[in-house]
């Protein structure tokens, strides 16, 4: 095990330099730098803005900046923001733990909701419940999260306020007046949580009720049940296992998006997370933090895989390791 | 694989009039029950009932009749695809609706007149913050909103299905290298590098298309790949390979029409992610760029008069809903319709 992981990590290698190879080259490739704008302002002397673009290394030609890039990489700098000249790491840092809680408390609020609702699905197949939550998650799967997110604040916190209801609140992480306790942050994430899960749970409620209808016609379950085994065992340990492997591939698919995909959602949201800062460094051309975010990204999606595969091969023993 | 047009009308009365022949004759050259049967009567019954087997068998309809039929008969996917047709009559219809519903045209402002509520002063769904009228946007932002989503499923599978073919079909090299391109594009977060992207570049809808089919072919290539993987390996290829058939042939005869039910069901159910994405974007403000109208950019202007126009937001947002929804169950309807694995 600890050698095929090593294996997968030294795989990421040559996909993280691609994946920074892309991105570097799109920013490159594109005519205008930060500094070509200050070029257009009458206010700068064309000599200060060259003296600028040769400070920020910006005269050279772009593939040699990618080494360069690389080079600082390697060395564990990130270099510092072009937009306000403070070190990029410290920045990321300080923004990924929002990102992960935000993206960790929708998984798991979404595996909360959609495992009970497809397993109970299956049991009960055909029935009332199971027609009601089949059609309710489709209806959550194809809903467009930024107008849900809308859609919720004008309940929650408008309309709740306007009736003189308790609301929620709607932006950032805690209270700027001086919360922060567990309760606070709580309120804060109810509505992004939401949000961001709905479309999942409808998703995996689905794959989590055909995945139990699949398996709650086999032999070995039969022979549970006439073993005298009350049916929440048999459903909830014998037939849930095999049926939450399955389960598992979409939660490691929907990881990344669940990561990338709050860019949205932390925008409305004002959510301190790494999806708000990338859309805030794409918007003011801050090439470095964006070649950082992106790389950042892409080793989060890749542990992510690889954090599935390996709970695949621990939970599955029909799966061997090549 | 049999084909659809065996139930052209010639064909089909053909058909007929061979299977009334060969059941009068079986009918005919059964022995009398009890009489001990004559060789000969036994031999051409045969032959008669093998000629009613093949008639039988010919009339078996074609993959996509029969899913059509499938199709037909599931009640929800049968709505949604009204729905949808409604929805892009309507979308298509925008000149008309502009014309002679609401006399207005869709960038055309009114500043005395902006934030106009629903039925009120001929505008019947109200007017935005410049005075625009809600429903002749609705109707062009939809038009651009599903020609972008349409023209991205269609790119998508070309360079999805193409890329995969290549990989799975010529393996060795091509594929090592094609799936590491693959895998390079499954690591990057979707949305962020659309955004960068957009940004950047400010696509125009067609544009925007073509980022949108760009940034998402990696997973449809992967998947074709595995599927024209084990199509290779099957017998029929073999056979036809063993005739001399040479690998073009082989592609567009066997493999092609084989992967075509596969590529209708991706395609369909991948619309209304594009058109989610789409909209996302124009929310963002960096998707399809006002004046010209989405009911993603309809969506994030009307953002900003929430509080007071809530409208604005409602509707836009409903009808891309409203469009997701029908897309994603019309999609179902086809895969439940045309996935051999599914049918017993």
């Amino acid at each position: 095990m600890t050698a095929y992981i090593i294996r997968r990590l030294l795989a990421m290698i040559p996909i993280i330099l691609g994946v920074t190879f892309l991105t570097f080259a799109i920013i490159n490739l594109m005519p205008g730098s930060p500094v070509l704008r200050l070029r257009d302002n009458p206010k700068i002397r064309p000599e200060a803005a060259a003296a600028l673009e040769k400070q920020l290394g910006l005269d050279k030609p772009w593939p040699e900046r990618y080494l360069t890039w690389l080079g600082d990489l390697v060395r564990g700098d990130l270099g510092v923001s072009l937009y306000n000249q403070l070190p990029i790491a410290d920045r990321i840092w300080s923004v990924i733990p929002a990102t992960l809680l935000l993206a960790v408390a929708s998984l798991v609020f979404a595996l909360i909701v959609a495992v009970p609702m497809g397993v109970y699905s299956a049991v009960r197949h055909r029935s009332l419940f199971d027609q009601t939550a089949t059609v309710s998650g489709v209806a959550m799967y194809a809903i467009p999260d930024f107008w849900l997110a809308l859609i919720l604040v004008w309940v929650f916190a408008l309309q709740a306020k306007a009736l003189g209801l308790p609301s929620l609140p709607v932006g950032g992480m805690t209270d700027a007046r001086g919360g922060g306790d567990f309760l606070d942050r709580l309120q804060h994430l109810i509505l992004p949580v939401i949000a961001l899960s709905l479309a999942q749970i409808g998703g995996w409620s689905a794959i989590i009720r055909s995945s139990m209808l699949e398996v709650l016609s086999n032999d070995f379950i039969r022979t549970a049940k006439s073993k005298g085994l009350s049916d929440r065992v048999v459903y909830y340990v014998h037939a849930f296992k095999p049926a939450f492997i399955s389960l598992l591939t979409l939660v490691g698919l929907a990881l990344p998006g669940l990561l990338g995909g709050a860019i949205i959602i932390e925008t409305i949201f004002a959510w301190p997370g790494m999806g708000r800062l990338t859309f805030e460094a794409i918007g003011r051309r801050d090439y470095t933090m964006i070649m950082a975010t992106t790389l950042m990204f892409a080793v989060l999606t890749m542990l992510s895989n690889l954090l599935t595969d390996v709970a695949y091969v621990t939970l599955d023993p029909r799966i061997r390791l090549e | 694989m049999v084909q659809t047009t065996s139930s052209t009308s010639t064909g089909a009365l053909d058909l007929e009039r061979e299977m009334d022949d060969a059941r009068a004759a079986a009918t005919t050259l059964r022995p009398a029950p009890g009489a001990p049967p004559t060789l000969s009567s036994y031999a051409e019954a045969e032959a008669y009932s093998g000629a009613l087997d093949r008639a039988s068998l010919r009339r078996t309809p074609g993959l996509y009749t029969r899913a059509w039929r499938i199709f037909r008969a599931n009640k929800v996917s049968m709505t949604a695809l009204v729905i949808l047709v409604l929805i892009v009559v309507f979308v298509l219809s925008a000149g008309l609706i502009s014309t002679y519903v609401t006399g207005f045209t869709p960038s055309e402002n009114h500043l005395s007149a902006k934030l106009t509520p629903p039925m009120t002063d001929g505008y019947i769904l109200g007017s935005d913050g410049n005075g625009r009228d809600v429903l002749t946007r609705l109707a062009y932002g939809g038009r651009v909103s599903l020609t972008i989503a349409s023209l991205a499923a269609l790119s998508l599978f070309f360079i999805g299905g193409v890329v995969g073919l290549a990989a799975g079909y010529l393996g060795g090299k091509t594929d090592a290298v094609l799936m590491r391109l693959v895998d390079v594009l499954l690591s990057v977060p979707g949305l962020p590098l659309l955004i960068l992207v957009t940004t950047l570049y400010q696509p125009g809808p067609v544009g925007l298309a073509l980022v949108l089919a760009l940034v998402g072919w990696a997973g449809i290539a992967r998947l074709f790949r595995g599927e024209t993987l084990s199509l290779r390996g099957r017998e029929y290829v073999e056979a036809a390979r063993s005739m001399g058939a040479s690998n073009p042939r082989i592609v567009v005869r066997h493999i092609v029409p084989n992967l075509l039910p596969l590529l209708i069901v991706y395609t369909s159910l991948s619309l209304p992610g594009l058109m989610l994405a789409e909209t996302g974007l124009s929310f963002l403000g960096v998707g399809v760029q006002v004046p010209t109208p989405s009911w993603g950019n309809m969506l994030g202007d009307g953002q900003q008069f929430f509080r007071t126009n809530f409208s604005l937001v409602l509707i836009p947002g409903l009808m891309i809903y409203i469009t997701s929804l029908s897309m994603y169950l019309v999609g179902n309807g086809l895969r439940d319709a045309l996935d051999p694995k599914l049918t017993r």
